[in-house]
């Protein structure tokens, strides 16, 4: 038995890449028994990737991982599940249609003879563990209508029927309301007194301060600093997640009318987001930051049509404009290029040329048909003016690097010459060089009137394109910046703080 | 036709060429296969006997798969979308039996064949609504619809037959289309398959049909109405079913409730054999062409061959099973990969 000082599983310099994306550079973690470990950084850090390497998911290029202090390599999810390590997903996954128990308790029922699965010990095996967690669930109902906050309640009983001594909770509490939160947090309390190490990833510095003796901050990647709770304070926190060298600002200030082109008020679409109002005028860029899950993706959507909100109004020029409608908001001028570009963004077994004329179809028929030549030109043009590297615009889209793709969105959109474009995480996993160009494009479309909506969770983008940065938390707009008064600091504080601190 | 226009484009544009082939590259492959297969079908007729090039057998050739190749058209693009509409028989049958009905209580044909027109673009709309606006599956919706239409027939002319059909309508049954060898309902099968080529592969609802087919998120968010556009292609193929149950009825000068029973496998075979993805996405109506006069070549010449008909399932299956199989390979395989643990059904496959 290990001594209680020693961690009960460590990783030490791991690295995992994917092709060229460096997904983890340096992973570094300690989990002592009895203890909750916040693991913190900004999205894209890596927290990810070792929660996967953690639970047999990913295997790290290389580095080291230590269970009870023996080197141990996980080749499968089982491995870590036999090592003792469980991972409570932000949203579980159960069987609907099985009951809570047999859910705990899939694939290793208590057994009679002949195989026959004995009921009535896993119904009580299973109130046994809802009693020592001190929580109220009857194990013989269904799965199906459980809320989020009792699946994980349940995958946590499951945790630890199977004797788990690691839970890792990879965000767990971004889908609950302040009383499940709390009711976790119980969970979570008992857990350790039972010797129970936990890993617990969440965006909210207050919960971290809340729950966990230590915390581990990572960024770009890399392992930071780990420290105790009562040792390091929030602020601190933050200037570790961002801490990069500042890039420089490229500080050229445009000129663009006040004419408010966009026009969005009191949006509000129950449970994603509330009352967000605010306007874009033409030439101008303004940037929705915030956390991925804050809602960002979804008011862009919802102004495009492809979802209907409950509430509020979207106008441009002055007009309204109907809500659900994506070819009516196309109409009036706006253009999305979507969040995620292979699911949303293309057609990947089309080609390159039919990608890029999808949305000018109807400007480019002739007599009611579209001729081969003409949309070979069209798509020819496009794609120098956006210097798309292709080896055939026949070929399909799927052949092109990442950049081009998202170029190939881009231009699809400029064709339709928008006034209004709304650009949603546009550099995400793309090489530095076409993240340039990319940002030369948004810019140049500025300056050419277009009224630009750039989401971004990479703050040096949002620093450098946009005129006003808008901040959103948890379905929220809590802040609002000029190009000027903005900084990294800034606003991944109004991000992620409590509303004490971010309130400016 | 296709690959005349993606020459031009090459010639033009040096670089660019086959830029618009793409799509149809692929099946460019499929199509020339197909067209082999119909040309030793139709070697093999001939060796056969010496009537199968005749007039009077490109007659009956034409006459067994016309109505058939008339549904396979609509269903052709429903299945590209990503959907498919398996009641087309039973809408033939219903809207023959329709026919039937209004022509023994009296109506005037001016009256009954819009009527019939009508109800079947209703029946259409009744499939398009279920599987568009309450968003249930396809198959299960026309499976559905496969056995109420059917029902609806029975209860409209039960056991009747109907066939005191003036002889200006039923002669297109026994006479071609005056100078050619063509019963009529292959006429209207060309010009269909004529409008619905041009169409699919060059207007822009043809793009969005393919579009919804291979991804419907992204062609939602390019303003394509995915919704509203799968409705019309089932109303469409209402239509257009109806039109063929018309054609069916006056070739037999018989409404019988049960008229063209099971002819939506076969409606299905050609559209598949054709090279059609049952995944959506891809195909072409050339290949639609190709496949009706294969299936038709084919069964004729085994039948003038005295090929026994008992075993004509296992043609007709074995070719089906082929045609689902070589298109979408590809896909079957990134399937299995995709999915781990799967990944030994394709090393058994191999070995």
């Amino acid at each position: 038995m290990s001594n209680q000082f020693d961690p009960v599983i460590s990783l030490r310099g791991a690295k995992k890449y994917f092709g060229a994306v460096h997904a983890l550079e340096d992973g570094q973690i300690e989990l002592f028994s009895g203890e909750a470990h916040a693991l913190v950084g900004e999205n894209g850090a890596g927290k990810s990737t070792l929660v996967k390497i953690f639970a047999g998911l990913h295997r790290p290029d290389s580095g080291t991982l230590t269970v009870d202090g023996k080197v141990v390599h996980f080749d499968s999810p089982r491995a870590a599940i036999e090592s003792g390590i469980a991972v409570i997903y932000q949203e579980p996954t159960l069987f609907p249609d099985l009951t809570v128990a047999e859910n705990i308790f899939m694939e290793r029922q208590p057994q009679r003879s002949f195989k026959r699965i004995d009921f009535r010990r896993m119904n009580r095996e299973a109130r046994e563990i809802f009693s020592r967690l001190e929580v109220v669930l009857d194990p013989t109902r269904l799965a199906l209508g459980l809320s989020i906050a009792e699946q994980q309640i349940v995958e946590i009983a499951k945790a630890l029927s199977l004797d788990a001594r690691v839970i890792v909770m990879d965000e767990p509490t971004a889908a609950l309301s302040s009383v499940e939160v709390d009711r976790l947090f119980r969970v979570s309390e008992t857990l350790k007194a039972s010797g129970v190490a936990i890993l617990f990833i969440s965006h909210r510095l207050d919960e971290v301060f809340a729950l966990c003796e230590r915390v581990t901050v990572m960024r770009d990647g890399r392992f930071v600093t780990s420290s105790l709770t009562n040792e390091t304070d929030e602020n601190s926190l933050v200037r570790a997640m961002v801490g990069r060298d500042l890039e420089k600002r490229t500080d050229q200030l445009r000129q663009f009318d006040q004419r408010a082109l966009l026009e969005v008020e009191h949006l509000t679409l129950e449970g994603l987001f509330v009352d967000i109002s605010f306007t874009v005028a033409a030439g101008e860029i303004v940037a929705l930051s915030g956390l991925v899950g804050a809602g960002r993706s979804e008011v862009a959507t919802a102004i495009f049509g492809i979802r209907r909100y409950d509430h509020g109004r979207v106008s441009v020029d002055g007009k309204e404009l109907r809500r659900g409608s994506p070819s009516a908001a196309m109409t009036s001028g706006i253009g999305l290029v979507p969040e995620d570009r292979r699911l949303q963004g293309l057609v990947m077994e089309q080609s390159i040329s039919r990608n890029i004329s999808m949305g000018s179809l109807k400007s480019l028929k002739k007599n009611g048909v579209i001729r081969a030549f003409t949309e070979t030109r069209f798509a020819a043009d496009w794609s120098v003016k956006l210097q798309i590297k292709y080896g055939n615009l026949g070929n399909s889209v799927s052949t092109l690097s990442g950049g081009n793709q998202q170029k190939v969105v881009l231009a699809k959109w400029m064709a339709r010459s928008p006034k209004i474009l709304i650009v949603d995480e546009p550099t995400r996993g793309i090489d530095i060089g076409t993240k340039a160009e990319v940002h030369r494009l948004i810019l140049e479309l500025a300056r050419s009137g277009v009224a630009v909506l750039v989401i971004s969770s990479e703050l040096p983008e949002v620093l450098n394109l946009a005129d006003r940065i808008l901040v959103m938390r948890e379905g929220r707009l809590v802040a609002e910046f000029t190009h000027d008064d903005a900084s990294e600091e800034a606003i991944i504080g109004a991000a992620t703080l409590s509303s004490e601190v971010s309130a400016s | 036709m296709l690959q005349v226009d993606s020459v031009k484009a090459g010639d033009i544009e040096g670089g660019t060429a086959k830029s618009n082939s793409f799509e149809i590259r692929n099946l460019v492959r499929w199509e020339s296969g197909l067209a082999v297969v119909l040309i030793a079908s139709l070697v093999i007729g001939t060796v056969a006997s010496p009537q199968f090039i005749t007039s009077a057998n490109f007659f009956n050739i034409g006459l067994s798969v016309g109505d058939i190749a008339i549904m396979a058209l609509p269903l052709t693009l429903i299945v590209i979308t990503g959907e498919i509409d398996l009641s087309v028989a039973s809408t033939l049958g219903l809207s023959s039996s329709l026919l039937g009905y209004l022509w023994i209580h009296g109506w005037p044909m001016q009256l009954i064949l819009p009527v019939v027109v009508i109800v079947g673009a209703l029946l259409g709309f009744i499939n398009g609504f279920l599987v568009t606006k309450l968003g249930l599956p396809s198959l299960a919706v026309t499976i559905g619809t496969l056995t109420l239409y059917r029902g609806v027939a029975l209860i409209l002319l039960g056991s009747n037959i109907v066939s005191n059909f003036p002889t200006t309508f039923t002669t297109i049954g026994v006479t071609p289309i005056p100078g050619t060898p063509l019963p009529w309902s292959v006429g209207i099968f060309i010009v269909l398959a004529l409008i619905f080529g041009v169409v699919a592969h060059f207007t822009p609802l043809g793009r969005s049909i393919f579009a919804i087919g291979a991804n419907a998120e992204a062609a939602a968010y390019s303003g394509i109405k995915v919704k509203a556009i799968k409705l019309r292609l089932y109303v469409l193929s209402g239509i257009i079913c109806s039109i063929a149950g018309i054609l069916f009825t006056f070739r037999l000068a018989t409404a019988e409730y049960d008229n063209a029973t099971g002819l939506e496998l076969n409606a299905v075979s050609i559209v598949l054999l054709a090279g059609v993805s049952i995944f959506g996405g891809r195909g072409t109506i050339l290949g639609v062409v190709l496949a009706a006069a294969t299936v038709g070549a084919i069964g004729n010449a085994l039948l003038l061959a005295n090929f026994p008909q008992q075993a004509m399932g296992l043609i007709n299956g074995g070719l089906l099973l082929v045609s689902v199989f070589v298109p979408n390979s590809r896909d079957l395989v990134n399937r299995f990969k995709g999915q781990i643990g799967r990944v030994r059904l394709v090393g058994t496959r191999r070995g």
